[in-house]
């Protein structure tokens, strides 16, 4: 047989039947759900009464519009009558197709995508399908993850496979160490300003290298969430020790785990593997990375300057970087560091895990958020949450100023109550600084969590690197 | 249901890069169980000021365009995330084709499954079609789906190329879900030999017992 790659092998091993040249009926492991994608997919099934093939390879969660209030989680409540109509509906769906829910109020409730991984329901090998663009991130584990549309969850629901286009591949190989505080959030970063947001449009990206290989599983999920962000259909990283380690930390008694190890070392591209289109990076000289635009791809060192539109070439890029400034209230040439934020928000699918906190709390641990920031964290689930109070991460937290409060999407799309009023600035460790994401007129600064965590405390852009000088 | 094999009208030029589907569809409209009230939804901080009024400086509110059911988009349309409410939307708008350079993958798949015709030309053509169509003399074309051909109010023509599979759905608009549950004793058959030879990927998220 010809060389393959880790894609071509988990497409073939999902795929039911050859639909043409292009497509095939490919088998979904599992089918996870939230609760506004998925209303008129259920719908659609009663409509034609139909029923849900296998509901026990099905996972819903309430995560986008739940409030993020500090109640207990028993107490939690969707107040707002649109909001709390998508919960009741998703939860009446999935009782009437015995389907899992993470409720509101459900100690594990949290993002789709911080959750599924930490139950043990990602595994290597899986295919993973979602109605949310971020299902890129399962690729962490050596499994295909990808987003669908909600006429693409009723065929799920009702099927079990989607038709789908097999993805032209690319390579992406970065190698070298990590400089101090650069974190997998700086290097997507990098990579996709490098790129471009549509860099990889349509590509199945297989990372590789020591860059790579050292990140940890947590680290490995920064770095294929936002790949979609350059337009990539899917992102995959070959499993190895690291990521049965952290399987056998999240799931220490499963009964398949000895499985998954033996055959793990079979995931992975052959040598021979051919690919459309191949990068080669070295990380070395990664800086902390900020987007300064209102596209993933328009960001630049901490330490660097906004481009000026009237230096660009290429009229469209030159169009885009006007339009980005104009809404974004920065001049061409400004320094990125010392720009005034109001707000910081550290949470949400790309960057609201305990490494993440970790991360953020040691920039904080014995610091204050400035007078002028209204500064939050958002655990991305329950269990983080529980875990970072056991750390002693929440206490940080909460004596430095910043807001503790419940899981969900939160501010990173600002479906529920957390949103920016116009104008006001966010240090955001998220995955989409587009205009209005986060409330409109809001203005998105993406950057990690220590750098997030830095800017709450000085009030502005600031590289985390030099934090200690300039406020020790 | 209906054959499409022809769409014809007014093409607004919408050149914005990567416009995402939150500008296409914002967060407030997502908060739906069914697909009412979209049509205000769509596009609409580039229609409507903050105070609510409409922006008759857009494309779409210019009495040139004001009819238009075919847009031409900047590279990279409908990036971003998943919700088909921007694909639903914008058909609430009127709108009834895209094109563009590039389509944000799974607004590309939304787009077929709801017949709203996406179509890709490269660059230089679609350079070549909006100097046409930003003139309103000359902003009506049609769109042949099943030759696969643009042809513009001045007579030219834009060749594409839209995969046999989809070019089905958009003519023909076959419910996929029956299709594919014909076939449900090939996914079960699969599915056996996939779980006996996969064990570990077989997953049975189970409701908690009450």
């Amino acid at each position: 047989m010809d060389a393959r790659s880790l894609y071509r092998k988990l497409v073939d091993l999902h795929t039911v039947s050859r639909l043409d040249e292009q497509h095939v009926l490919l088998y979904a492991d599992l089918h996870i759900m939230n609760e506004y994608t998925s209303p008129q997919a259920f719908a659609a099934l009663r409509d034609k009464q139909r029923r849900v093939l296998r509901p026990q390879q099905q996972l819903a969660v309430v995560s986008h519009i739940i409030p993020t209030a500090p109640l207990p989680a028993s107490e939690r409540v969707v107040q707002e009558p649109a909001s709390a109509q998508l919960a009741r509906t998703l939860k009446r769906n999935c009782d009437e197709h015995g389907i899992r829910l993470l409720d509101v109020t459900d100690p594990e409730q949290g993002i789709e995508h911080i959750v599924a991984p930490e139950l043990g329901l990602v595994r290597p090998g899986m295919v993973v399908m979602c109605g949310d663009s971020h299902t890129t991130t399962y690729g962490a584990f050596g499994a295909l993850g990808f987003g669908v549309g909600t006429s693409d969850v009723a065929h799920i629901l009702a099927t079990q496979t989607l038709a789908y286009r097999v993805a032209p591949e690319m390579r992406i190989r970065v190698d070298g160490p990590l400089a101090p505080h650069v974190s997998a959030k700086d290097l997507v970063l990098w990579l996709i300003s490098r790129i471009g947001a549509r860099g990889a449009l349509g590509y199945a990206v297989e990372f590789c290298g020591t860059t790579i290989e050292a990140l940890t599983v947590e680290a490995r999920m920064t770095l294929c969430n936002m790949t979609v962000e350059a337009g990539a259909r899917a992102a995959l990283i070959a499993p190895d020790g690291e990521t049965i380690a952290y399987l056998r930390r999240h799931c220490p008694d499963a009964g398949w785990l000895p499985q998954a190890a033996a055959c793990a070392p079979a995931l992975r591209s052959d040598p021979d593997a051919r690919f459309d289109a191949e990068h080669r990076f070295a990380a070395e000289h990664i800086a902390p990375f900020v987007t300064w635009g209102t596209s993933p791809d328009q960001a630049a060192p901490v330490d660097g300057r906004i481009p000026d539109p009237a230096s660009q070439q290429d009229a469209t890029v030159r169009a885009a970087t006007e339009r980005a400034l104009a809404y974004i209230g920065l001049e061409a040439g400004q320094a990125l560091a010392g720009v005034p934020v109001q707000r910081v928000f550290i949470g949400s699918c790309t960057n609201g895990r305990i490494e993440d906190l970790r991360a953020a709390a040691q920039v904080v641990r014995g610091r204050n958020v400035h007078p002028g920031v209204r500064a939050m964290v958002v655990p991305g689930s329950g269990a983080v949450r529980r875990r970072a109070e056991q750390e002693g991460l929440a206490k940080i937290f909460i004596d430095a100023g910043f807001e503790w409060r419940q899981p969900g999407c939160s501010l990173c799309l600002a479906m529920n109550d957390d949103t920016l009023a116009p104008g006001e600035r966010c240090a955001s460790t998220t995955n989409r600084n587009f205009e209005g994401r986060q409330g409109r007129g809001g203005r998105t600064h993406l950057m990690s969590p220590a750098m997030a965590a830095a800017a709450a405390v000085a009030g502005c852009i600031t590289d985390v690197r030099t934090l200690g000088e300039s406020h020790a | 249901m209906h054959e499409k094999t022809r769409i014809e009208g007014v093409a607004a030029p919408l050149m914005i890069s990567n416009l995402d589907t939150d500008q296409i569809m914002p967060k407030q409209f997502l908060k739906i169980v069914g697909r009412e009230g979209l049509e205000r939804g769509a596009l609409h901080d580039l229609r409507f000021t903050p105070e609510g009024a409409r922006r008759e400086d857009f494309i779409l509110h210019q009495p040139a365009y004001r009819d238009a059911n075919i847009l031409v988009g900047g590279p990279n349309f409908g990036c971003g995330s998943s919700r088909e409410h921007a694909v639903w939307g914008l058909q609430q708008l009127g709108i009834e084709a895209v094109i563009a350079s590039g389509f944000g993958e799974i607004f590309y798949g939304n787009a077929m499954n709801n017949r709203l015709l996406p179509v890709l030309l490269d660059e230089p053509a679609i350079a070549a079609l909006l100097r046409e169509i930003v003139m309103p003399a000359t902003n009506r074309i049609s769109i042949d789906i099943v030759a696969g051909v643009i042809r513009t109010a001045a007579g030219t023509t834009f060749p594409f190329t839209l995969a046999p599979r989809y070019r089905d759905m958009i003519v023909e608009g076959l419910d996929m879900v029956d299709t594919t549950l014909r076939m449900k004793d090939v996914i079960e058959e699969f599915e056996r030999r996939h779980h006996a030879g996969l064990p570990w990927v077989r997953i049975s998220a189970q409701m908690p017992q009450a």
